[in-house]
C-alpha cells in the first residue's frame, strides 16, 4: 500500500484490463484519461481557499460547515461528488488551543474532488509515518512553529472520510473582502502544515 | 446518519483489535490494540478488508476514534483521530 505504483503487478494488470475492453469496443481509446483529466480539472485549491474565506466572513456557514461540510459547500457551488460517489467531507477549524493536521499513513488518501492533486510530500512515506508521531517536529520543518501550549490534533484518512483544515484567520485582515481572503489561503493551510 | 442500533455514541471508550491480518485492513499498525475514545460517527460503508478480498459485505458504521499519542507511542502530548470500521472495535467495560 506504499510507494510509486507505476511498474508494479497492479499497474501491469490494470493496463491489461483497460487494453481488454477497450480491444472489445467497451470503452474507447483514452476514455480512462479522459474522465481522469476531467476529475481533476475541477479540483484547485483555490476551491478550499473560497471555502475558509467563506467560512471567516459568515459564522453561519462555518458552523454548518463543521456540521455537515458535503451540504454547506454546496452553498458555496462544489461538491465532493465529482467521483464514482460522493465522498464524505469532514472540516476540522484551528482554535487557539488546537492545531488539526492531516494525514493518510495506509496510502495518499486526499479531497481530490475538491482540491485537486495532493502535493508529492503528502504522498512520501517520510511524511505519512512521521506526522503521526511527531507532528511538531513535522510541523517545525515546514516552517511552522505553533504557539506554545498549542495542542495538534492529527486526523488519519483512513477510511472513507476526506478531510480539509480551517485555519485561523489571521489578524489584521478585518478590511479585506471574500476574494481577498481567499487569496491569503494556501494548499498546505488546507491540510494543516502551514498557520493559513 | 445514527439508525438507533448502533454500537457506540461519541465519547465511548474502544479498543481495537490487535489481530494481523494476512490480507489488506484499514487498521493501521500503529493503532492495534489501543484503546480511544469515539468522537462522532462517520457514514456507514461495506469493511475495506472485505472488498479487497472481492466481497461485498453490508455497509457497516465507521467512526472517528481519538487516541491519545502517548497511548499508541509511549510518548507525545498531541492526538491522532483514526477512521475505523466497526468491526476493528470492542466495547471497553465502565467506560
Amino acid at each position: 500500500m506504499s510507494g510509486d505504483h507505476t511498474s508494479s503487478l497492479i499497474s501491469a494488470r490494470v493496463r491489461h484490463v483497460e487494453a481488454l475492453l477497450e480491444s472489445r469496443g467497451l470503452l474507447a481509446a483514452g476514455e480512462v484519461d479522459g474522465r481522469i483529466d476531467e476529475f481533476l480539472a475541477g479540483g484547485t485549491p483555490a476551491n478550499g481557499a473560497r471555502i475558509v474565506a467563506r467560512a471567516w466572513l459568515d459564522p453561519g456557514f462555518a458552523g454548518r460547515l463543521l456540521a455537515d461540510a458535503n451540504s454547506a459547500v454546496r452553498e458555496v457551488g462544489l461538491s465532493m461528488a465529482g467521483g464514482l460517489q460522493e465522498q464524505r467531507l469532514k472540516v476540522v477549524a484551528n482554535t487557539a488551543a488546537e492545531h488539526n493536521v492531516v494525514v493518510c499513513t495506509l496510502c495518499s488518501c486526499y479531497p481530490i474532488a475538491l482540491l485537486g492533486p495532493s502535493p508529492g510530500w503528502y504522498k512520501s512515506e517520510a511524511y505519512r509515518s512521521r506526522v503521526v508521531r511527531d507532528p511538531g517536529g513535522v510541523l517545525a520543518e515546514f516552517g511552522l512553529q505553533l504557539p506554545a501550549g498549542t495542542s495538534i490534533a492529527v486526523w488519519d484518512a483512513s477510511a472513507e472520510s476526506r478531510y480539509l483544515v480551517l485555519p485561523r484567520r489571521p489578524e489584521g485582515t478585518g478590511a479585506l473582502t471574500e476574494e481577498e481572503l481567499a487569496g491569503l489561503v494556501t494548499r498546505k493551510g488546507l491540510i494543516g502544515t502551514a498557520a493559513v | 446518519m445514527s439508525t438507533g442500533t448502533e454500537r457506540f455514541l461519541p465519547g465511548d471508550r474502544v479498543r481495537t483489535r490487535s489481530l494481523d491480518p494476512d490480507g489488506h485492513t484499514r487498521l493501521p499498525r500503529y493503532a492495534r490494540g489501543a484503546v480511544g475514545v469515539v468522537v462522532e460517527a462517520a457514514g456507514r460503508h461495506p469493511l475495506a478488508d472485505d472488498r479487497a478480498r472481492g466481497l461485498t459485505g453490508e455497509a457497516q458504521p465507521v467512526w472517528h476514534v481519538r487516541f491519545a499519542a502517548a497511548d499508541l507511542f509511549g510518548s507525545g502530548d498531541h492526538t491522532v483521530t483514526v477512521e475505523l470500521w466497526d468491526d476493528y472495535l470492542t466495547p471497553v467495560e465502565g467506560s
